[in-house]
């Protein structure tokens, strides 16, 4: 598969428990021209993304990558949060332990508004946490946080230099490997990320839902019909 | 003939919709699922409305089943099958619904039995509710797509005159 092919759609990985949710959800990202698998577990999503329990101790071997081939290449993971079983946050831990799952973006989904449960997932490393039901509005801030994996096989080759970038990631936080990365893997876009991720807890502009201080948001006002202002009237 | 019918049929729909939003029966995410409704997925919202339908009607049946038992004390469980059907119910903007169930949970979280059985009756009335409302929804639609697309050979030169005639602002 060439890049051309590669860089024609993102794929994303969404996983849901409700059937509801996950037709929604798949919807949205159709709709936004993303390529979109669904799952309904934390699980079958880790198997899908080739994490298997076998390999988590040899991560930095090649066969691991193999698996994780361009076809099924994900740029981007968006889970609820409630689920049997193994939950979202579990998910995302998971995702962030693994050296060759870290690097792909996690969003998180909840249809409760609680401020702890929020700043868990963000602190553990998801890029945006939405409040269900999630809207197109929402679905539109997923794109700057797509990564592609222009060259993942070629990195593998050079495991050496995949793991240096990690430690200098988790220490450094900088954006001065950029230089480095860009070699290696066209991770711009997830060195931005780790940025956003550090300086951003009260910068709400970037995006992050965190909805602790709903009244501020604009773009999530949940205004109900309970009377005749404000009626839509459809029609296709 | 056929122009009338349609456009009686918009605003029928319109109405209904309307009315739904008034009451409180439906909020703004029915509206979403309805934007996410296009060419490329045609069916959109009855699909997911059936699939809700088919999944609160077991959430239903559990919920009685449950609350039958005069022995009942499984309140966990309950609150399991709350959540999902808060959820799915917030998900296609059932607004009412999903209130009934907020009320429901709450008397779930403090044991109260006759406080369950209350809030279920009045969720299987609501949902009955919903479900009429909606069919009735989708029965004009489909109406309002037969009409626009049925096309009878011999009045067709009579249906274009008219339709020269009646050039409404077709919204």
């Amino acid at each position: 598969m060439g890049l051309a092919a590669a860089d024609a759609q993102f794929h994303v990985l969404a996983v849901d428990d409700s059937l509801i949710d996950r037709k929604l959800i798949e919807r949205l990202l159709k709709t936004s021209s993303y390529q979109v698998t669904t799952v309904d577990s934390g699980s079958k999503a880790l198997e899908f993304l080739g994490l298997n329990e076998v390999e988590i101790g040899n991560e930095d071997e090649a066969c691991v990558c193999s698996k994780n081939s361009q076809d099924v290449e994900v740029n981007l993971v968006i889970t609820d949060y409630c689920m049997p079983g193994m939950t979202g946050y579990d998910l995302l831990k998971k995702m962030k332990e693994s050296s060759f799952l870290r690097n792909i973006p996690v969003v998180i989904m909840s249809s409760e508004n609680v401020p702890s449960r929020i700043n868990r997932c963000l602190e553990e490393g998801a890029e945006e946490f939405f409040l269900k039901p999630v809207r197109l509005s929402d679905v539109n801030k997923l794109r700057p946080h797509m990564v592609k994996k222009a060259k993942s096989c070629l990195d593998v080759e050079k495991p050496e230099k995949v793991e240096k970038l990690e430690i200098q990631e988790e220490e450094l936080q900088t954006t001065q490997q950029t230089a480095q990365s860009n070699n290696n893997n066209n991770n711009n876009n997830n060195n931005n990320n780790n940025n956003n991720n550090n300086n951003n807890n009260n910068n709400n502009n970037n995006g992050k839902r965190k909805s602790m201080d709903e009244g501020h948001s604009p773009d999530r006002t949940r205004q109900r019909y309970n009377n005749n202002s404000d009626l839509i009237f459809i029609s296709n | 003939m056929l122009g009338l019918s349609v456009e009686r049929l918009r605003a029928d729909m319109n109405r209904l919709l309307a009315l739904l939003f008034h009451q409180g029966v439906l909020d703004e995410q029915f509206l979403q699922l309805q934007q996410l409704q296009d060419e490329s997925s045609p069916n959109f919202v009855s699909e997911v409305v059936n699939i809700y339908f088919h999944e609160s009607e077991k959430l239903l049946r559990n919920l009685r089943a449950l609350l039958v038992d005069k022995e009942f004390s499984d309140y966990k469980k309950m609150g399991t099958h709350l959540n999902q059907f808060m959820g799915s119910s917030s998900s296609i903007g059932a607004q009412r619904i999903r209130n009934v169930c907020v009320a429901f949970r709450a008397a779930s979280d403090q044991n109260n039995r006759p406080g369950c059985i209350r809030a279920l009756e009045l969720l299987e009335y609501e949902y009955c509710y919903l479900k009429n409302k909606l069919h009735e929804l989708f029965q004009i639609e489909q109406q309002r797509i037969l009409a626009a697309t049925v096309r009878y050979p011999m009045q067709q030169q009579h249906h274009q005159q008219q339709q020269q005639q009646q050039q409404p602002n077709n919204p």
